[in-house]
């Protein structure tokens, strides 16, 4: 259960990185969709902020391990940190 | 002049690029591959516009993890001279060798046309062959092309004046209407802070032959060729 595998195969878990524009940095094309949405007379809406979800197969069994190592991935590569932010979430 | 133009992926201005630095300086640069590292005997390093990988995650995001890029970053670090012309803007960014990011053009629309550049300062080896204020003529065509970074960092480039070129009127007038991107100040390219790095949006190696409607942006690849000239007896 806890042996680690760095092979790709083996038990693992499911990392799943939500990226979002950070508050205060313009989304148009979230604008665009409260638009559009406001125009099919959806009248509740307010803002729309439009984002990534990156899905990411680990063979990492440990939950915590898993999540450091996705964090470290959304920091070098799948988010960019001067307009982003992100979330990590494990699932088994 | 010894260049070299990058061609990762998907690249698409990297012919453009080399027949500007070759019609300037008389001497093709070399062309590397993004897998190359030996940046080696070269004055000038040029990332080129186009969509490298797809522009897949972010554009310029995985361009800016590619072995190249790792030598690119030590030579700019070593004080070598790099420009980056539209995506090569982005990956210049996306690497953390110039501050900020590229968003959406604020119109949602990617942006096919000419533009007009404000020169913000003309004391550096790219921009010596033109005037301060004064504004030249650049053909742009890019989607993601918004300038955005903090109100501290807009400030900090600001004061260090390391702004190189804003969107203007034909007049050099900064107007909303003018910023065709929406970028923040209306930036359109930017210095490192030892002047030594250039990045910028627009095109101007697509500028540089009368026939092809205008040569405004001939002076940048002639004021580099000047600068990288042998010393003569």
């Amino acid at each position: 259960m806890s042996e680690r595998r760095g092979d790709g195969e083996g038990p693992g878990v499911k990392a799943i990185v939500t990226v979002m524009l950070k508050d205060g940095v313009l989304d148009p094309q979230g604008r665009a969709i409260a638009h559009a949405l406001h125009a099919l007379e959806f009248a509740q809406v307010g803002d729309v902020r439009v984002g990534k979800v990156i899905e990411i197969e680990l063979a990492e069994a440990d939950a915590d391990r898993a999540h450091a190592a996705a964090e470290e991935m959304a920091r070098k590569l799948l988010a960019n940190t001067v307009i982003e932010g992100f979330r990590v979430r494990i699932e088994a | 002049m010894r260049s070299a133009v990058v061609v990762f992926p998907g690249i698409n201005r990297e012919r453009d690029m080399a027949i500007a630095l070759a019609a300037s300086s008389g001497r093709p640069p070399r062309m590397l591959w993004h897998t190359e590292t030996d940046l080696t005997g070269l004055d000038l390093v040029v990332l080129p516009g186009g969509f490298s990988y797809g522009d897949y995650l972010r554009c310029g995001a995985m361009a800016a993890q590619s072995p190249v890029m790792r030598s690119v970053s030590a030579f700019a670090r070593r004080g070598g001279y790099v420009l980056g012309v539209c995506n090569g803007f982005q990956i210049l960014t996306e690497a953390g060798i110039l501050p900020g990011a590229l968003l959406r053009n604020a119109g949602l629309r990617f942006l096919s046309r000419d533009c007009y550049l404000r020169v913000e300062r003309a004391d550096t080896v790219f921009a010596n062959n033109y005037q301060r204020g004064q504004v030249f003529r650049s053909p742009m065509a890019h989607g993601d092309g918004n300038y955005y970074a903090d109100e501290a960092t807009l400030d900090w480039l600001e004061g260090e004046n390391l702004v190189a070129f804003r969107y203007a009127s034909a007049t050099g007038a900064l107007t909303p209407e003018a910023n065709l991107n929406g970028s923040a100040r209306g930036i359109a390219g930017l210095y490192s802070r030892n002047l030594r790095v250039l990045g910028l949006m627009p095109h101007p190696e697509n500028r540089v032959d009368p026939l092809l409607g205008g040569a405004d942006g001939k002076p940048l690849f002639d004021a580099l060729t000047a600068a990288f000239a042998p010393a003569r007896p």
